[in-house]
């Protein structure tokens, strides 16, 4: 009886097989800034999307977003709440780049009949598992991007009707977020690398985003069997000068006013990654340690020294003396609206490629919402003062209050020039209920996305091993010469014509006054008769009055 | 005996319970305080005190529906960001860790707070952002703001009158959505919004009478705003020495800040609460109190382990290949074939034009052309 309930709760234990991960990357920019990206990942074999048997025991996994998925049959979910603007060229490229405001992103498994009505229920759903203003996600800002947002995780099927793409510009992300975000990891906040996440100072950073990507991918080497895969990421960007450190030497408890204790027990791996690749012999860091690795990321081979928790350390100081160059970011955007007054304007996306000999093709997509009137026949594309003409284009025009305009475009950017598209567009009239309380602040909108398979100075990896770095393992790379990079432009904010909202008061008051003192006194004088009215006497005549009465004499008047 | 059968029991209204070790015949009382609060414009009052004090006096954060409508914490121009602090020592950081806002922003609107309050809200509302209240919970709100003879202010663009919360509350009342309710508003003219009150079972206090302001309290000159009203200090401070097991009831609460230190005179409204004052703990509104009896005995339960999950299919031949996808297949994207789009039959308008048309058209040349036509 005992051997069989243990043999039971084994097999019960090697069937439900997760792990969990965590790292943390501490990179120095040249700015002087400082990149620190958390990365948590479990791993779960399982079936969630299996009909008839329903997952109900979960150990890592957080049991929320487990039955996010189950119940609205999602193969790929991406969210991510951002704050602040990654600058691309100050900082280089993130890990897992984030447009600024919520951005949200779903496959469907092709089972789903309804995709738009999943789609309603899972923002709501979201918004109340992240304490965000998810639900403001509808059909006015989703679109259906027809070649970009290819799935991250296995598959092969990409029929992208069952794919929906939002994005909530003006989405601020606060405590209430990074609280409930906490709370999905194994260990809470309470051990682990998570211990440093102090709201504080994590707020009080150039760029802060956090994001969970949940997508199935290979279990092995071999990809004979898939597992889900729940990867929580936070990319924190501080500014140390103007958090008062003077000197070029930061430590964890300046960073984070948390020193790590121990790694997470639930963990099978927790690592601090700090990237001394620009000139080593000048960084100190303290502890030392004699573990170095090297990976290969974003098309750069970077060293790492690699400090493990699993053997505990204590705090970390790092003191570099001097950076090197920074490698120029290949890749680069920037988004801007030009034009003046309130009618018309134009939007202008300007594509950089520094590589100096190498051409390749981007994929931008734009998705504009519908109070601003596109001219898709005033669209223009120039690379070096020459008309570039996409060999791809797909748009879908806006319905007033219905959907957004999304535009891709594939173009072919020349190597070492500056592309720049741009087109027309006329700015509505909302109706009076549409405006939010603050219209005069603007209307956002949302950032463009370029997706682009950038040549690769050094070989990329392309088979994925258990123990590779899970910052570098993220996009799955088919070719060696080549790797995948998504570039987010700036969002526009956009002044739309504004009535004044005091009119309706306004007219009621002059009409009531016209009506009242106009109108009304006309009517007066026309309906009302007037008779001569005594005034009642005082009350010494009344007196006087009485006494001549009684005497039968004449009274006064 | 499975686990399911305890939370069965008459007067016991929540599902979802933590239910550490029980014996089957504890009667298991719960008094459930529900507490709603929304602010307009002053983000501290509501947010750490109440937040605080709730929260530390036992009731648990699903049970708490917060609006806010501004974003102060992490706003660009706040100069310590994710902190708000009551105080000017600066001392309590009341936006805590373990803050979460429900209604943030523009969610904070007139129709969704009765929504909230009446429960009309659509099906796919999360639970956190739903009033889960019955006839045996207990409510307490409190509002915050700007407000007049009659209403308050929600935005700068929008207001809810007395009439509209009278009725909201008596809406509640019929669908036995609470048990007792506390109203509490800290507005100018605060009594107003509670002379209009018909439901029973309501007790209401505000921070001044009709043709009074409330003021608020201390300023912070490095950021320039004031960062509490009179009244809610000082009612804070009075809940400071509240603690579970306090046995403070309602006339103390009535007394908080006398006209000596809030300018204005607190007013309260009790004639249609069934209970007296003097008897109503104040822990019944702003704290949660469970009574658990711990049980030593052992009780036996199904094994919870359950046959392992069956891999359909894992040992057959999987039915998709496992790659990855191209992330930018540059000829597939270009050989796209457009999508077919649905065809739609003619838009009304469309119908009506051409039927316009083909009338005046046969109402000039008569039918007789017809044949000349087709």
């Amino acid at each position: 009886m005992l051997i069989l309930s243990s043999l039971l709760l084994f097999i019960l234990l090697a069937a439900a097989r997760d792990e969990f991960q965590e790292e943390l990357v501490i990179r120095p920019l040249h700015s002087g800034d400082i990149y620190a990206s958390f990365q948590f990942r479990t791993l779960w074999d399982t079936d969630f999307l299996q009909e008839g048997q329903k997952v109900s025991h979960y150990r890592l996994f957080p049991k929320s977003l487990g039955q996010v998925l189950s119940k609205f049959s999602v193969r790929e979910l991406h969210i991510s709440f951002t704050q602040g603007f990654w600058r691309t060229m100050q900082w280089g490229q993130p890990f897992i780049p984030s447009p600024p405001g919520a951005e949200l992103w779903v496959w469907f498994h092709d089972t789903v009949s309804d995709v738009d009505g999943n789609w309603k229920e899972l923002t709501n759903v979201l918004s109340g598992i992240f304490c965000a203003s998810l639900n403001f996600i509808d059909l006015t800002n989703t679109v259906q991007p027809s070649a970009s947002f290819k799935p991250l995780g296995l598959g092969n099927a990409t029929d992208h009707r069952f794919l929906r793409y939002a994005t909530l510009p003006r989405e601020i992300v606060c405590t209430e977020n990074l609280t409930p975000w906490k709370k999905l990891l194994p260990c809470g906040s309470k051990a682990g690398l998570a211990v440093l996440m102090k709201s504080e100072k994590l707020f009080h950073s150039s760029f802060h985003s956090q994001a969970v990507h949940i997508r199935p991918i290979c279990q092995d080497e071999q990809c004979s069997s898939k597992a889900w895969e729940l990867r929580q990421t936070l990319n924190v960007v501080f500014d140390l000068h103007t958090s008062g450190q003077g000197k070029k030497e930061w430590s964890l408890f300046k960073m984070f006013s948390r020193t790590l204790t121990e790694a997470c027990p639930l963990a099978s791996s927790s690592k601090v990654y700090v990237d001394i690749t620009d000139n080593p012999e000048l960084f100190e860091l303290s502890p030392a340690t004699p573990l170095l690795g090297q990976a290969v990321v974003l098309g750069d081979r970077r060293t790492y020294s690699v400090y493990d928790l699993i053997m505990p350390t204590s705090s970390m100081v790092l003191s570099p003396c001097a950076l090197g160059d920074m490698l120029r970011p290949l890749l680069h955007a920037e988004r801007y609206v030009a034009g003046f007054g309130l009618q018309t304007g134009e939007i202008h996306t300007v594509i950089y490629n520094n590589h100096p000999y190498r051409a390749f093709p981007v994929l931008l997509m734009d998705s504009v919402p519908w109070y601003l009137q596109l001219y898709i026949h005033t669209l223009t594309v120039t690379s070096k003062s020459r008309d570039n003409k996409p060999s791809y284009i797909h748009y879908q025009p806006a319905k007033d209050r219905h959907r957004p305009h999304l535009l891709e475009m594939l173009i072919q950017l020349p190597p070492h020039s500056m592309t720049e598209v741009t087109v027309q567009f006329e700015r509505a009239l909302l109706k009076w209920t549409e405006y939010t309380p603050d219209p005069n602040h603007g209307f956002y909108v949302g950032s463009s996305v370029v997706s682009a398979l950038v040549p690769s100075m050094v070989a990329m990896r392309t088979n994925f091993t258990q123990d590779q770095p899970l910052f570098s393992s993220f996009v799955p790379v088919k070719e060696e010469s080549s790797y995948f990079v998504r570039v987010y432009t700036e969002p526009l904010l956009v002044n739309l014509p504004t009535p004044d909202f005091s009119m309706p008061y306004n007219v009621i008051c002059l009409t009531c006054t016209v009506v009242a003192v106009g109108y009304g006194s006309f009517y007066n004088l026309l309906t009302r008769t007037f008779q001569v009215d005594e005034p009642s006497p005082p009350l010494s005549k009344r007196l006087a009055n009485l006494i001549r009465r009684m005497r039968g004499v004449p009274l006064l008047t | 005996m499975e686990l399911r059968e305890f939370i069965n029991f008459p007067g016991l209204t929540f599902p979802g319970l933590k239910i550490t070790l029980l014996k089957p015949d504890i009667f298991f009382k719960q008094w459930y305080s529900w507490y709603s609060k929304i602010h307009s414009s002053h983000l501290e009052s509501p947010l750490e005190v109440f937040h605080n004090h709730v929260y530390r006096l036992g009731i648990p954060d699903s049970h708490i529906v917060l609006m806010l409508a501004d974003d102060m914490a992490c706003n660009y121009r706040n100069p310590k960001p994710a902190t708000v602090f009551s105080h000017k020592n600066m001392e309590l950081n009341v936006y805590g860790d373990d803050v979460e806002v429900d209604y943030r922003g523009y969610e904070v609107t007139v129709e969704n707070f009765l929504r909230v309050l009446t429960g009309r809200l659509p099906p796919s509302t999360p639970r956190s952002k739903r009033l889960l209240s019955d006839d045996r919970s207990n409510i307490l709100i409190y509002l915050t703001g700007h407000g007049g003879n009659g209403f308050l202010k929600f935005q700068d663009s929008e207001e809810i009158s007395n009439m509209e919360l009278a009725d909201a509350f008596e809406q509640m009342w019929q669908k036995r959505r609470y048990n007792e309710l506390l109203f509490i508003i800290d507005t100018c003219q605060g009594a107003s919004m509670y002379e209009r009150f018909y439901s029973p079972n309501l007790m209401a206090l505000a921070s001044s009478q009709v043709g009074e302001d409330s003021l608020s309290h201390q300023p912070d000159l490095g950021i320039g705003v004031h960062l509490m009203d009179k009244y809610t200090f000082y009612l804070l401070e009075f809940l400071e020495e509240v603690h579970p097991a306090s046995q403070a009831n309602m006339n103390d609460l009535f007394k908080v800040c006398p006209q000596s230190q809030c300018v204005s005179t607190p007013g309260h409204r009790t004639d249609l609460f069934q209970r007296d004052p003097g008897s109503v703990l104040i822990t019944d509104f702003f704290g949660s109190v469970r009574k658990v009896e711990i049980t030593k005995d052992t009780i036996n339960l199904t094994s919870p382990v359950e046959p392992p999950i069956k891999r359909s299919g894992s040992s057959d031949i999987q039915i998709e290949s496992l790659t990855y996808v191209d992330q930018l297949p540059v000829a597939e994207i270009i050989h796209q074939k457009p999508k077919q789009k649905d065809w739609h039959p003619p838009d009304g308008f469309i119908l009506g034009l051409w039927t316009l048309i083909l009338l005046v058209f046969f109402q000039t040349y008569g039918i007789k052309h017809l044949k000349h036509i087709f």
